[in-house]
């Protein structure tokens, strides 16, 4: 909820008002001095789950419309960039363009099917077709089974920048990773936005007052769909590797988690979420199934004590949007 | 040999067979899935891990303290069923007023914790589980061997499922159940207890996961992912039948079970995914499923 300012008696500070932008600005800031500081692959590696997680939480928070079957969009999108570039030699463009053009297909089919039900409905639908894909992904000559597709050619982009360099790698996957953020705040923010919000709240009503909302939940699916596509087509060219991981239930869990903890309906949650939960899987690497047991507790005690996860909470203290 | 539209007679009805076999599961789960939704108004995520628990419990109970099958068969529901007591008092009863997807995401917590653990204990890898001697053995019906556990497996979970609809929609506690189903408040207002209701509700869906959990032991080899892979068939399977309808769960259950089985001899390439397909088509054509209602 939005508090209501009497304009005659308080004005909102200009730090309050621009508190979002503030914020892009210090996660750019953060985000360029990085690589300098830590490892640039986990960090590109961080910013693909850091979109993927948006475009989850474009859904989830801006929708109301729990998708538990994300990884069908990262992981075939991942799969077709690195075959692509792979066995037909694409340059790393088109690469992620074929990627990303076979998530917004799926993501068409799939969520044509899945909006036809509501609720809790919705979250099987997505999860058993996920599924499915994951058992055609297992099947197929071409993903390569359990070896996955590797040694993914990374090659030049736009036939001049070399992306074996790392730094230009970083560069590249940097504004791949800004674009589709601000694309997504674009979207939120937007008149068509609004509608979503609108059927959030209160799906009936939106219908009433003559909105199509199927025709707007299916649109907000695609362009979710797509940019997970993005977001999965960058990861396969930046670790090299496309392989069943990518598809399987467990990443769907794992990017729920990470807008989870960082604030569903946050704009810059799903991001701090994602750097959250990879570093900590990187760090407790060594505990091996036990950070399996460590992601279910942490899903119980955000569900159970912070739903509005790391931002939302922060935001309500420091009473700004985030 | 006798054979049927050039499939070798026994490889028909094994197939058959298997698929009743995975229907008896299918329907024991989404049975129990049906029942707490009904109540809790929660997707039990955990379904899975919890029949894995089941199956667990039954290979824990031979090791340690050399109790059998036949025991285990009571004893595992009872205590796995009790977990599930305390995980509705502890957890779920919080997230009643919220958004169902809440209830989603918290189980979905505890089946990657149930799953972790059992892991972290007994390793990726399935631990064979020995049948009893009483229920070793078949019989040669003349078509095709029928082992004497298989047609266990069916009768019981039929049984099972049978008696369940029966007390829900034929007794008077079981009208208690669907009153309360339907208005909790006014069920109150007539003095019955319904949080206790809905206590032992969300243990009874718990004890027939692990019921049908050490059922499959024998079957299937106890492994901590035995339940993640087959709940979301048995999600599939929920959103082909709907989960307005006991009966209706039950009859999906076999029913997809079958066709499985079938594919299995016609179309083997698409046995994993068929049931995912028939849910595609489903909800093209009666998207409120089956059985369900338009909500």
């Amino acid at each position: 909820m939005e508090r209501v300012l009497d304009p005659l008696t308080r004005k909102p500070s200009v730090w309050r008002e621009r508190s979002e932008t503030i914020a892009f600005l210090v996660m750019v800031a953060a985000l360029v001095v990085a690589p300098f500081v830590t490892y640039p692959l986990f960090l590109m590696q961080a910013m693909c789950f850091a979109l993927f997680a948006c475009a989850f939480n474009l859904l989830i928070g801006y929708v109301g419309l729990l998708s538990f079957g994300h990884a069908l969009y990262f992981g075939w999108a991942s799969y077709l960039a690195a075959y692509s570039a792979k066995a037909w030699g694409f340059p790393p463009e088109l690469a992620i363009l074929t990627g990303t053009a076979t998530a917004a297909v799926c993501g068409l089919v799939a969520g044509a099917l899945a909006i036809r039900r509501q609720g809790i409905y919705f979250a099987m639908i997505t999860l058993a077709l996920a599924q499915m894909m994951y058992f055609f992904a297992v099947q197929a000559k071409f993903t390569g089974g359990e070896d996955g597709i590797q040694s993914v050619p990374r090659g030049y982009l736009f036939g001049v920048i070399n992306l074996h360099n790392e730094l230009a790698l970083y560069v590249v996957v940097l504004v791949i990773f800004l674009a589709g953020f601000l694309f997504i705040y674009r979207i939120i923010h937007s008149p068509f936005g609004e509608v979503l919000k609108a059927i959030r709240e209160n799906e009936t009503r939106a219908i009433s007052l003559g909105y199509k909302t199927e025709r707007y939940k299916l649109t907000a699916f695609v362009l979710s769909a797509t940019l997970a596509g993005v977001a999965g087509s960058t990861k396969a060219l930046v670790v090299q590797i496309a392989s069943l991981t990518d598809v399987n239930w467990p990443m769907s869990g794992e990017v729920v988690l990470m807008s989870l903890v960082g604030g569903l309906g946050t704009i810059f949650g799903p991001v701090v979420g994602s750097f959250v939960i990879l570093i900590m899987q990187y760090k407790l690497a060594f505990l091996g199934e036990w950070v399996l047991v460590i992601q279910g507790v942490i899903f119980v005690a955000c569900v159970l004590l912070f739903r509005r996860g790391l931002i939302g909470e922060l935001a309500r203290w420091l009473r700004i949007k985030l | 040999m006798v054979e049927i539209f050039g499939i070798p007679s026994a490889a028909l009805f094994g197939q058959l067979l298997i698929g009743l076999i995975n229907g008896s599961f299918y329907a024991l789960l989404s049975l129990g899935l049906a029942v707490i939704f009904g109540m809790l108004n929660i997707i039990n995520f955990a379904h899975g891990a919890q029949y894995m628990l089941g199956a667990v419990a039954a290979y824990l109970l031979l090791q340690s303290t050399g109790l059998g099958y036949w025991p285990a068969l009571i004893i595992a529901p009872i205590v796995v069923g009790a977990a599930g007591i305390l995980i509705e008092r502890f957890f779920l009863q919080w997230l009643y007023k919220l958004d169902h997807l809440y209830g989603l995401l918290l189980t979905f917590g505890l089946a990657l914790i149930l799953e972790g653990v059992a892991r972290h204990h007994f390793g990726s890898a399935g631990l064979p589980y020995t049948l009893p001697d009483s229920l070793r053995g078949g019989r040669n019906l003349g078509f095709m061997f029928l082992p004497n556990y298989r047609l266990w497996v069916i009768v019981a979970s039929l049984t099972v499922c049978l008696g369940t609809w029966f007390v829900i929609e034929r007794t008077k506690f079981g009208s208690y159940l669907r009153a309360a189903t339907e208005n909790p408040t006014l069920v109150r207002a007539f003095g019955i207890n319904v949080p206790r209701m809905i206590t032992l509700t969300y243990g009874f869906g718990v004890a027939l996961a692990a019921f049908a959990g050490v059922m499959a032991a024998p079957i299937y080899n106890v492994s901590p992912n035995m339940g993640s892979e087959l709940i979301i068939v048995v999600f599939a399977v929920v959103v082909i039948g709907g989960m307005g309808s006991i009966l209706g769960a039950i009859v999906t259950g076999f029913g997809l079970g079958v066709i499985e089985g079938l594919t299995k001899v016609f179309f083997p390439e698409a046995s994993n995914t068929v049931i995912f397909v028939i849910m595609a088509l489903v909800l093209l054509v009666r998207p409120a499923g089956l059985f369900g209602r338009r909500a």
